[in-house]
């Protein structure tokens, strides 16, 4: 192994995790090998064979296509999750940094009473509002998600808010909407790219622990954490189905994180 | 040109005010120099950011007037103000360093006040930066126009923080020390630039600086600063060859020369 690959190895283990994660997810929207929502009754909880190669759920569906489908479900989740997350972060974030004063007192106070609540909590009560639905936990999450991203960008922001380019970017006229978006966020996108990361994380486990709970992505739509849950009663006679879906869960947030940390290193 | 009468400048971001600068004047006419020396904290470079209009109006108190053709850069909306700032007046910071925003190429930040105050074209900005850049004697402007500011030396950077000041060609320039954090020989070369500039172009400069020998050197006129007071104004020979203050005295004396130096 040559001298690159090793000082980078986790950002390429990372990478190939990721990739890979991401090429089945593509697939599972797609294509899988059965439709994952055709019940097949005569094989209910069929045991691994060629025909279904992580064997059949107790309603006689192919696990492996749900899977695939389940970890684009949760894919997706988590990536709006994180995107709409980062969104109203980011701009909550750059206004309260840059102006500071009496912006930066109230959407502050605004922030931490969100941040007050358990997340969990918060979340039952938006789902319960809103109804369970894959874009409903996406928005529920991407709200509770941006008061962390908020105080992190705006620590960025204050930081340099008072820096000579900043200054020099005002005394060329610049509006304070350019100054912030033009001039000051590129700077953020080392911060951000760490918390993107963990938000990604993060995003996958509260989906997965929301369907658990039954308040997130809604049957028969394949969720890594809705099959994990319905896993867990046949636990003894299929351990297989659990331990399938975990290890997807597991490599999900094992190459995101891997990724995440060799950039991190690279940088 | 520009006028400033009797400017006081006031802090209120703690509880009790304190002045920084006290009754300040200055009068700088078309392509004249004139310097502001004075030690560190005599409030030589508040009294420049409250030109350049850079001082938060929320937190410090400005008193007097600051008249740029006519208009009071104190009291004119913010509109007024940004409209004048980049376009008639620019300034150039003292750290090379930390005056080019990091993630951003030369060029683009050098094409800035172009992209705000103008409507030209990319390829008409483009052009012109390219000669800003060869105007402040910049090598290979088609090579640093795609760089990083880390890729460039000190003195580079400085050349390149004048160009984006000078490329709408403003009527003031003010540098802030902008030759303190070089080294000698590179001072010399900027200074000489920056005189080069005034020449062919006739934008005024007012140049901040502890170094004395500098100001004599570029200036015509000169003020000397003390604890946010002017105690000593007029022509830099004048001043310098016969010092009326005691304070323009010790500042003189402390010049260091090619002596053996006894410690």
């Amino acid at each position: 192994m040559n001298r690159k690959i090793r000082e980078n190895f986790k950002l390429y283990t990372g990478m190939l995790i990721s990739g890979l994660m991401l090429i089945l997810a593509v697939i599972g929207l797609k294509f899988t090998p059965y439709d994952p929502n055709e019940m097949d009754v005569s094989s209910r909880l069929a045991g691994i064979s060629m025909a279904h190669v992580m064997g059949c759920d107790n309603f006689g569906r192919d696990i492996f296509s749900r899977i695939l489908a389940g970890i684009g479900t949760t894919m997706t989740v988590a990536v709006g999750t994180v995107f709409i997350g980062i969104v109203l972060g980011t701009v909550v974030g750059a206004l309260t940094g840059y102006y500071g004063g009496r912006v930066d007192e109230i959407l502050m106070r605004f922030n931490d009473a969100v941040l007050a609540f358990p997340a969990l909590l918060l979340a039952l009560v938006f789902i319960s509002v809103m109804g369970p639905g894959k874009y409903n936990v996406m928005t529920a999450l991407g709200i509770l998600f941006a008061p962390g991203y908020a105080r992190i960008i705006r620590g960025e922001f204050l930081r340099c808010r008072n820096l000579d380019y900043v200054q020099s970017a005002k005394l060329m006229g610049a509006g304070d909407m350019r100054i912030m978006f033009v001039h000051i966020l590129p700077n953020a996108f080392q911060v951000m790219l760490s918390t993107i990361a963990i938000g990604f994380n993060n995003a996958v486990l509260a989906e997965a622990g929301m369907s658990f709970l039954g308040i997130g992505v809604q049957p028969p739509d394949p969720s890594l954490g809705l099959m994990l849950s319905e896993a867990q009663s046949y636990l003894f006679v299929r351990p297989g189905y659990a331990i399938c879906t975990g290890i997807a869960i597991v490599l999900l947030i094992l190459g995101f994180s891997m990724l995440s940390e060799g950039l991190e290193n690279n940088a | 040109m520009l006028d400033v009468i009797d400017l006081n400048i006031e802090f209120h971001d703690h509880i009790t005010p304190e002045t920084v600068v006290y009754d300040f004047d200055l009068h700088l006419d078309e392509g004249e120099i004139v310097g502001i020396v004075g030690e560190s904290g005599s409030g030589k470079s508040m009294s420049a950011l409250a030109i350049a209009g850079l001082l938060s109006r929320k937190h410090m108190k400005k008193r007097g007037q600051i008249l740029f053709d006519g208009v009071d850069l104190l009291t004119c909306s913010r509109e007024t103000l940004r409209k004048y700032q980049g376009n008639d007046i620019s300034m150039v910071f003292q750290e090379p360093m930390t005056s080019l925003n990091p993630v951003k190429k030369i060029g683009w930040q050098v094409g800035e006040s172009l992209r705000i105050h103008t409507a030209l074209t990319d390829d008409e900005i483009r052009s012109r930066v390219l000669k800003m850049l060869e105007k402040v004697e910049l090598p290979d402007p088609e090579d640093v126009y795609d760089k990083y500011p880390h890729e460039l030396s000190g003195g580079m950077r400085q050349r390149v923080m004048i160009a984006a000041a000078l490329i709408c060609e403003p009527k003031i320039l003010i540098a802030d020390e902008p030759t303190t954090a070089l080294d000698v020989t590179v001072q010399a070369q900027i200074i000489k630039l920056l005189k080069r500039i005034n020449e062919k172009t006739g934008t005024a400069i007012l140049f901040i600086s502890h170094d004395l020998s500098v100001v004599r050197m570029l200036c015509s006129r000169v003020l000397v600063m003390y604890h946010g007071r002017v105690v000593e104004s007029g022509d830099v020979n004048e001043v310098f060859d016969n010092p009326k203050e005691d304070y323009t005295k010790r500042l003189i004396s402390a010049i260091p020369r090619m002596e053996k130096l006894r410690l």
